[in-house]
């Protein structure tokens, strides 16, 4: 073989993982990048979208939006919703897991209880809003339970209170949630080697320890990742909150999805609701990083 | 064998492309974009549109449809970037930052250049002088009351008045039973409660939100309107959940008899009646304030049409719109929309027909069409911002005042 030849050999060689990779990554390019690229330089522009020659505008639709009181709301409430939901889904999931584990409940019941417990996770985000808004609406069944059982004394708006309406959306996103958790700690507590609980046992280890010593630690790894996953999902929740509170009443539900797109189409102010998308993009970065180096770690 | 072409036959084949290429090239093709036709009987709107293309040759007319939202959003684009359609369907609350982007076309010219009759048009919408908009079909908004709620609550006389609405809205109001007076959607959602629901009761009384073009929320119709509807709310008139309530809500709760009175569309009639044959019910228009006898104002939704400054064709832009506009093409399009006409001299042929449609239909006739949010900038956005406010006085967060002043000043700050 010629020295050429080689050369032009070697550079085939190199070049063709890159071709097997380009329909991907032009799909990639297309689909994602250039959409995100689009919004970051909409943020940046006056009047963007609206006028065919939108002039620069700095860091001006940021600062607008760091401006406004509604923002740092909706940012708190995003922060609420997410991490209230996040850890009610891992607290649920993993009960239901332990107890759809368990051989202390009858296998016939465990396999009705697997049916039902992972119904939620069946339902669209509008067909749960609907549910729950069915459900906590003043004269729905909650408030008529509730009552009889003295619980409350009178009808309460669940959803159209500003002391009650975050707790209510939240809760009907924990509902709608937690079987994702309990699917993954399922799976994984089966793959639990039994030797460890045989080995606790013989030393006398009680429940609560096998469960603190060998179970979670165990699971640890599907906790983290499914946590950080859940998390970067649930930041972005938008359809079960516009349906159920549409950001009310009074920016009680505000979060920074319904905010942006308020800007989008309700104000027509696409470049600040660009702007506030970006800064939704650069929270989900970082949270997207931390999960890959964990990953990696692992 | 061989195969060979006479010249007599290439002749022919080319006087028959060049017929058939001029022919082609005479003709015009309209983009008409709009929300309507799958709001209408299957088929309907296409109709009418091929009696266009009979009636004006060379013109023919493609129709682009889509659901509201997705029209709204590609009219929005489409005028960021030149490519509006020639004739476009559209809302009032569009029209100022359509104007602001120079998109639509001033109709006034061709009004001129054709003569157009300019009082048989119910409403012509001007943004800065220009005229952007004709309201095709209008979508009213009276007061339906449950006749059989009010007789159970000894209210003998439908209400003409604030004070009547309140003392029926009391008297109707069972809160043990789940039965209310009243109902008031204010979503965040779709914020057009504030219009269809609160600021109908000022355009009634032949009043108005705002003073030489601009917002004037602080002025006593606005913050007398907002004193009233609080005044229903500390009654406990009003069906609770005001907050997160939507259109469709209100209207559900209408049909199952668990309020008395609502304000609601015209084009609800059929809805209301098929999912309650049982429904007893009458249609009144918005009450006034005490001493009032002037026209009422009545608030309205309508189907508007409009033509892209960036046409071709406005010509035949315009020959469509005022094709849409004549009488007996008018009266057609509502009657199969069950709205009333752009038209004044149209006659949809469901008033004569339906009981409760001729009532409207009067009611419609001695009032005026009403809804100052047409032709203001960021409509949708002036109406979340008041919503807000108004929830939080109905909260106990605030007074009618102090509403009304903090809306004020946010509308200011987008005009």
């Amino acid at each position: 073989m010629t020295r050429q030849k080689r050369s032009h050999h070697k550079l085939k060689r190199a070049v063709a993982p890159y071709l097997y990779l380009s329909p991907s990554l032009l799909i990639i390019g297309l689909l994602m990048l250039l959409p995100m690229a689009t919004v970051i330089a909409y943020s940046f522009q006056n009047s963007a979208v609206l006028r065919r020659d939108p002039s620069f505008a700095g860091l001006k639709h940021y600062q607008a939006i760091f401006d406004d009181p509604v923002f740092w709301a909706s940012l708190w409430h995003t922060l609420y919703f997410t991490c209230m939901s996040v850890v009610f889904h891992m607290t649920i999931g993993m009960v239901f897991a332990l107890m759809l584990n368990s051989d202390r409940i009858n296998p016939r019941l465990r396999n009705v209880l697997r049916v039902l417990y992972i119904l939620p996770w069946l339902f669209t985000a509008v067909i749960i809003a609907v549910i729950w808004r069915l459900l906590l609406e003043p004269n729905g069944v909650v408030n008529s339970i509730l009552m009889q059982i003295g619980i409350i004394g009178s009808k309460v708006e669940w959803f159209s209170s500003p002391q009650t309406a975050l707790h209510a959306v939240t809760f009907a996103n924990i509902w709608a949630g937690y079987p994702l958790f309990m699917v993954s700690l399922l799976a994984g507590l089966q793959g639990i080697p039994k030797d460890f609980y045989e080995a606790a046992d013989i030393d006398g280890a009680k429940a609560y320890q096998k469960l603190i010593f060998i179970t979670i630690p165990q699971l640890m790894p599907i906790i983290i990742s499914i946590s950080l996953l859940d998390f970067i999902w649930t930041m972005q929740v938008f359809p079960l909150i516009w349906i159920t509170t549409g950001g009310g009443p009074i920016y009680s539900t505000e979060v920074l999805s319904t905010y942006t797109y308020k800007l989008a189409f309700s104000s027509y102010n696409l470049s600040q609701a660009s702007a506030s998308a970006v800064v939704i993009l650069l929270i989900s970065l970082g949270l997207t990083l931390f999960y890959i180096r964990y990953q990696k770690a692992r | 064998m061989t195969f060979r072409i006479k010249p007599a036959m290439l002749k022919i084949a080319a006087a028959a492309w060049l017929l058939g290429a001029t022919g082609a090239m005479a003709d015009t093709t309209l983009e008409f974009t709009q929300w309507w036709e799958p709001e209408l009987p299957a088929g309907s709107l296409r109709s009418i549109m091929d009696e266009f293309e009979a009636a004006n040759p060379g013109i023919k007319v493609t129709l682009v449809s889509g659901p509201y939202a997705t029209t709204r959003d590609q009219i929005s684009v489409g005028a960021a970037t030149g490519t509006l359609s020639d004739v476009v369907g559209l809302d009032g609350a569009w029209v100022n930052n359509l104007n602001a982007q120079n998109a639509l076309a001033d109709m006034n010219p061709m009004m001129d250049a054709s003569k157009f009759d300019k009082a048989q048009v119910a409403d012509i919408i001007k943004v800065d002088g220009k005229a952007v908009m004709f309201p095709v079909a209008s979508f009213v908004y009276p007061v339906f009351v449950n006749l059989d709620l009010a007789a159970q609550a000894g209210v003998t006389k439908l209400p003409s008045t604030r004070a009547e609405f309140l003392e029926a809205a009391k008297k109707m109001t069972q809160a043990d039973k789940n039965q209310y007076g009243w109902v008031l959607p204010l979503s965040l959602q779709t914020p057009s409660g504030v219009q269809n629901d609160m600021m109908s009761w000022v355009w009634a009384s032949g009043q108005s939100m705002m003073a030489s073009g601009k917002p004037a929320l602080e002025g006593k119709p606005v913050v007398d309107m907002l004193s009233f509807v609080k005044s229903l709310n500390d009654a406990g008139t009003i069906s609770p959940g005001i907050a997160t309530k939507t259109e469709q809500e209100k209207v559900e709760e209408f049909v199952n008899d668990r309020v008395g009175m609502m304000i609601d569309s015209l084009a609800h009639v059929n809805l209301i009646r098929k999912r309650n044959p049982k429904l007893n019910f009458d249609l009144i228009p918005v009450p006034v304030v005490e001493g009032y006898t002037g026209k009422r104002g009545l608030p309205y939704a309508s189907w508007g049409i409009g033509i892209s400054a960036a046409s071709k064709h406005q010509e035949e832009a315009w020959k469509l719109v005022q094709y849409l506009m004549s009488e007996k093409v008018n009266a057609k399009l509502v009657s199969l929309a069950n709205a009333f006409p752009g038209n004044v001299n149209a006659k949809p042929d469901f008033v004569t027909s339906d009981k409760a449609f001729g009532k409207a239909f009067e009611i419609f006739k001695t009032g005026y069409l009403a809804n100052e949010f047409t032709g203001l900038p960021v409509a949708e956005d002036l109406m979340t911002q008041f919503d807000v406010q108004a929830q939080k006085m109905l909260a106990g967060e605030q007074s009618p005042e102090q509403a009304a002043s903090t809306a004020q000043k946010g509308w200011m700050a987008k005009f």
